[in-house]
């Protein structure tokens, strides 16, 4: 053995010295864990060595292989009879998210769940991909660094999914505290939430513009569940011809390392995502980003994949070359010799080569006889490939450090031989205070009794204040930072309208510049939901994501989804309570919208220790939505077009105030969460997007953040046009004293839409949407005013669209 | 004998960190042109020749990451490494574009504004935006405002006064050397774009992105075949590259393209 080289005496060891050596070495593993290892080794008589236990911690994290999600569950939840239901769940995932996939059986995924993004038939020749990822405890740490990997190993998903596909867009979603948090009101050892914000985009912008792939779609959401673990979600979408979806290790094939240097950078970013953040987490464990290396890269692996030059490919994300290699060689087995692998600076350890997350890597499984023509192709652009093994057929992982063996385990124990446990979960329904809606004095305080006056001056005050809120403010400052339009292929960008400035629903795209095929990206996210009900929080954010798809012209027909679970510590019973209802709302609502999942991820454990204390982030849900489009030439946007046209409304509205923006004026959640009607939902989106097909419909927003008001608001200001509504013209479903201009203005309900119609089509408009709910409201005007006639037909609202659009683009314009 | 001319052959040049290259290859194949995207490794190893080319372009990116200052890099790769070549070609009088990255690149090379075939000195540059950020945004560009260039580059030849393209950079804040290289490209007529308001007035930021001194977009060269410019006259060859096309009647084509078919005409007629 190398003097390099620890043995880790475990034999012999009691639980507690077992869990100190797991704490120690920054393992991340549990006393079952450490027991099994144990147990293991006992069979063979030996000790490990720190390389065989490094590379099982990295394995067998939460990160890759998703114990919890995948583990048995006892899952209790209180009826509203307050009876208990109790319920045993054995792999949560392929009970909800995959069954939904299985069940519905769509030709078109043609890849799900098993690679590294999930893939949908596209045209003839080509496949679409994607993958949305986290990268949330990096970006705490050093946001710059943090995001710029984040982007930088999602678009490596795509060039490791099959044979590699080319990336065509990225789309990036962030959740941060408030810009405007005091730094009296939080540690001292957290970066402020705007320091954040400003570290997390630059590092977007600098590695997404950087590989040339346009970051054409996002969201952002603000609050004070943020502030000590923000969230960095990153997707991309490739492209890749179809015959290139499949892989196969032969054994003899040389492992191949291509891309970036070893270094000591990233080394336990695995692990590390397991454990809870705090004052003394180890920054050396965010990795280092090269961007020109990884376009390099690219660029040269697309070549070698059309010369048919490998057998199979993949990326080095988490665990490094021990996950990368470990996952290709599993079939067959591997064998490694660490001291061949290109390195940054001398003085690695054995097992930091192995696990170290140095980005810009890729490992492909490359036959002998094709050897010297794939090195020409990655050489002939000045990119470092070095072969650093071979597969075997001893279906073992064995390392090498010069000529002594390091590690020498059996695949099977190493994929397969992670206990499953049994965890508990709870769901009870959470009691907020509910906050009474006052006329007089907006924003409505807590314990404030009913007034029945409306005041009309305070509704345009409280429309400027919501469009304001930061999480609702445009973004503009943020996306123009990004390259939106590179390649060539953009179609509906992220800003639109009269000036380049209103906020699109969804980004649609052409990755074939020969083609007018495209497709269409949009999100759904909405934590404060989570909140109060992760079930119907989920619920929403997937209706937002097929409302943004839908607005563009996109049709659930042809949708697929990605979810993204993040939440605190799942050991907490009422933490993993929320995950099952999540998990649930996702097999109820793609089953009813017939919109499968295709792949997916969890980041759990966002939690910060403060003086014992554990904080967590609200329970949050990112969906991702992707559409094929066959024509990007019919697709829409959502700026008013034209005075005199009609407006209407779609879908009803609900008293379904909790989790508003409203409430949020005044740091409140409330109770009656958004929820959603599936069969009604997906009948007025299939009608919709009917309507849009033929042609009726000028422009289309979806009511999210702050309602009726704030889209109607956003609709004017973005088409440089005045609207009038006319609250006294709708059919509501409202009754007696819920039946308020304030409800019908700030109720987030879901599945609703505004459109704009020209009067001549209005007649085939409702032909279109029979058997839905539907209302004409208003009209577009060209005096450059935005009012409002309440349910008593007088003016609540009265605005200038200048003034109103100053209050969205003001906040956040840094 | 129009049927039986072959399409001219455009090299488009990549290196690490080159980005544009696809749909800079795709708008000279709109024009009529046969475009072929070349590593510079190829050049500098020898395997292929810039002769075997009729029109040069450097499209946009971070070629080496823009390290050291943007297109730096690469353009001391074509001052040392292929300086005889570049300089042949250039003085051929065949047409050279370079887009965003791409004039960074010309400038910094000498190539721009090539007072002589290859400036010794460098007379200009680009520098930061004036915001201290990258920006993506469209702007409005008119061409020979002063009317004074008669037409000199042959790259814009004919085209629309006013034309409307995205700019998308960093670093695109033309700077010349002093008021005297100002003055000759004035008097030179090689500002051939500048930026202005939808009305062809000039404006400061947002219709001037990135402060650029007299509202400089791009220049070409005293004989008007090599030509630089910041915006992406490749983003804009459909009118369904435009962010108003859901609102606003555009003509089909879009207002980048005739810029390419001006370079692709113009080494047809020279046959």
């Amino acid at each position: 053995m190398p003097n390099d080289v620890k043995t880790i005496e475990i034999l012999n060891k009691t639980d507690g010295e077992l869990l100190t050596i797991s704490a120690a070495n920054l393992l991340a593993l549990n006393i079952q864990e450490m027991k099994t290892i144990q147990e293991y080794f006992r069979k063979l008589q030996r000790d490990p060595t720190d390389v065989e236990l490094e590379t099982l911690a990295q394995t067998w994290s939460e990160h890759c292989k998703h114990k919890t999600l995948r583990g048995i569950i006892e899952y209790r939840r209180q009826t509203a009879d307050s009876g208990w239901q109790t319920e045993k769940i054995d792999n949560l995932l392929k009970q909800t998210v995959m069954r939904a996939t299985k069940e519905l059986k769509l030709p078109w995924c043609l890849s799900v769940f098993e690679d590294n993004a999930g893939v949908i038939d596209f045209d003839q020749k080509n496949a679409l991909a994607f993958k949305v990822e986290t990268h949330n405890h990096p970006s705490a740490l050093e946001p710059y660094g943090g995001a710029g990997t984040g982007i930088g190993g999602v678009i490596r998903d795509i060039l490791g999914v099959g044979l590699g596909a080319k990336p065509v867009m990225n789309t990036d979603v962030f959740c941060f505290g408030p810009p405007d948090t005091s730094f009296s009101d939080i540690s001292a050892h957290i970066l402020h939430p705007k320091r954040i914000a400003k570290g997390v985009v630059s590092g977007v912008r600098d590695y997404g513009n950087r590989m040339g792939i346009p970051t054409a779609n996002g969201a952002v959401v603000f609050a004070e569940d943020f502030i000590y673990n923000p969230l960095v979600f990153c997707g991309t979408v490739g492209i890749m011809p179809k015959k290139y979806i499949a892989k196969k290790v032969y054994p003899g094939d040389l492992v191949l390392a291509v891309g970036g240097r070893t270094g000591r950078d990233g080394i336990h970013g695995a692990t590390f995502s397991s454990i809870e953040l705090d004052k003394d987490t180890e920054i050396s464990a965010v990795q280092i980003g090269n961007p020109i290396i990884e376009k390099k890269v690219t660029d040269t692996l697309l070549q070698a994949r059309d010369a048919g030059l490998y057998n199979a490919c993949t990326d080095c994300g988490a665990g490094g070359f021990s996950s990368a290699v470990g996952e290709l060689g599993e079939e067959c087995g591997a064998k490694v010799y660490l001291d061949k692998a290109p390195l940054k600076y001398q003085g690695l350890l054995p097992w930091e080569i192995w696990v170290s997350e140095s980005q810009e890597r890729m490992v492909l499984a490359v036959p002998q006889n094709k050897l010297a023509a794939i090195l020409k192709i990655f050489s002939s652009e000045n990119v470092e490939a070095t072969v650093i093994g071979e597969f075997t057929n001893t279906h073992r992982l064995e390392l090498y450090y010069g000529s002594d063996q390091v590690a020498d385990l059996d695949m099977k124990f190493l994929h397969d031989g992670v206990p499953k446990y049994t965890r508990k979960a709870i769901w009870k329904e959470p009691k907020h205070k509910e906050p009474s809606i006052n006329n007089q004095q907006s924003p409505p305080k807590a314990d404030q009794p009913l007034a029945e006056t409306i005041n009309s001056k305070n509704f345009g005050k409280t429309l400027k204040e919501i469009l304001a809120l930061p999480t609702v403010a445009s973004k503009e400052w943020i996306i123009r930072q990004y390259d939106h339009e590179v390649q060539g292929g953009s179609i509906i960008k992220p800003l639109t309208g009269a000036d380049n400035d209103g906020p699109s629903d969804a980004a649609v795209n052409r990755p074939d510049l020969n083609s007018w095929k495209g497709f269409a990206v949009a999100n759904g996210i909405n934590p404060r939901y989570g909140l109060i009900d992760p079930y119907w929080m989920t619920a929403s954010v997937i209706d937002e994501a097929l409302r943004n798809i839908t607005c563009v012209g996109g049709d659930l027909q042809r949708t697929a989804l990605l979810d993204n679970f993040c939440w605190g510590n799942p050991n907490k019973e009422e933490q993993l309570g929320g995950i099952v209802r999540a998990a649930k709302a996702c097999y109820d609502a793609a089953k009813a919208y017939g919109t499968p999942f295709i792949s997916g991820k969890d980041s759990l454990n966002n939690e910060y220790s403060l003086k014992g204390k554990s904080i967590s982030i609200a329970p949050t849900m990112l969906i991702s939505a992707i559409t094929v489009l066959d024509d990007v030439r019919n697709c829409l946007t959502m700026d008013a077009k034209e005075s005199g046209n009609l407006v209407y409304l779609l879908g009803d509205t609900y008293n379904e105030m909790g989790g508003s923006q409203l409430f949020a004026l005044s740091g409140l959640i409330g109770n009656t969460v958004p929820k959603v009607d599936f069969i009604k939902a997906r009948k007025l989106m299939s009608s919709l997007t009917k309507a849009i097909s033929q042609g009726l419909i000028c422009s289309c927003h979806d009511l999210s953040e702050g309602g009726l008001a704030i889209a109607a608001a956003e609709m004017a200001f973005a088409g440089g046009l005045g609207m009038e509504l006319q609250l006294e013209a709708g059919s509501w479903k409202l009754e007696g004293k819920e039946k308020k201009d304030e409800i019908i203005l700030f109720s987030e309900s879901n599945s609703r839409f505004i459109v704009e119609i020209e009067p001549e089509k209005a007649k085939a408009f409702e032909r279109a949407m029979l058997e839905t709910s539907y209302s004409c409201i208003g009209k577009i005007k060209a005096d450059k005013n935005f009012v409002v006639k309440g349910l008593k037909n007088k003016i609540i609202i009265k605005e200038t669209i200048a003034v109103l659009k100053e209050s969205w683009q003001g906040t956040l314009r840094w | 004998m129009v049927g039986t001319m072959t399409k001219p052959k455009v090299l488009i040049l990549r290196t690490a960190g080159t980005n544009c290259d696809m749909e800079t290859a795709q708008a000279f194949r709109l024009a009529g042109g046969e475009p072929e995207r070349v590593h510079i490794n190829r050049f500098i190893q020898g395997d292929v020749k810039l002769a075997d080319f009729a029109i040069l372009a450097i499209p946009g990116g971070f070629s080496y990451g823009d390290d050291i200052a943007s297109g730096k890099v690469l353009a001391n790769e074509l001052r040392y490494k292929l300086y005889e070549q570049i300089r042949v070609f250039s003085a051929s009088g065949k047409p050279v574009i370079g887009i965003c990255n791409g004039f960074q690149v010309l400038v910094k090379s000498g190539l721009l504004p090539g007072f002589e075939t290859i400036d010794q000195e460098l007379q200009a540059t680009l520098s930061f935006n004036d915001s201290a950020k990258f920006e993506d945004r469209w702007v409005y560009l008119a061409h020979d405002a002063r009317r004074t260039t008669h037409d000199k580059c042959l790259w814009t030849k004919g085209i629309k006064k006013i034309i409307h393209l995205p700019v998308a950079h960093g670093e695109g804040k033309f700077i010349p050397k002093g008021e005297e290289v100002l003055d000759q490209l004035k008097k030179n007529g090689q500002i051939v774009m500048q930026y202005v308001d939808e009305r062809g007035k000039t404006a400061g930021y947002p219709c001037n992105p990135n402060g650029s001194i007299e509202n400089i977009a791009g220049i070409c060269n005293p004989a008007g075949n090599v030509f630089g410019l910041m915006p992406h006259p490749e983003r804009h060859v459909t009118k369904y590259n435009h962010p108003q096309w859901t609102r606003k009647k555009l003509p089909e084509e879009g207002d980048g393209l005739a810029i390419f078919r001006n370079a692709v005409n113009y080494v047809l007629s020279e046959k």
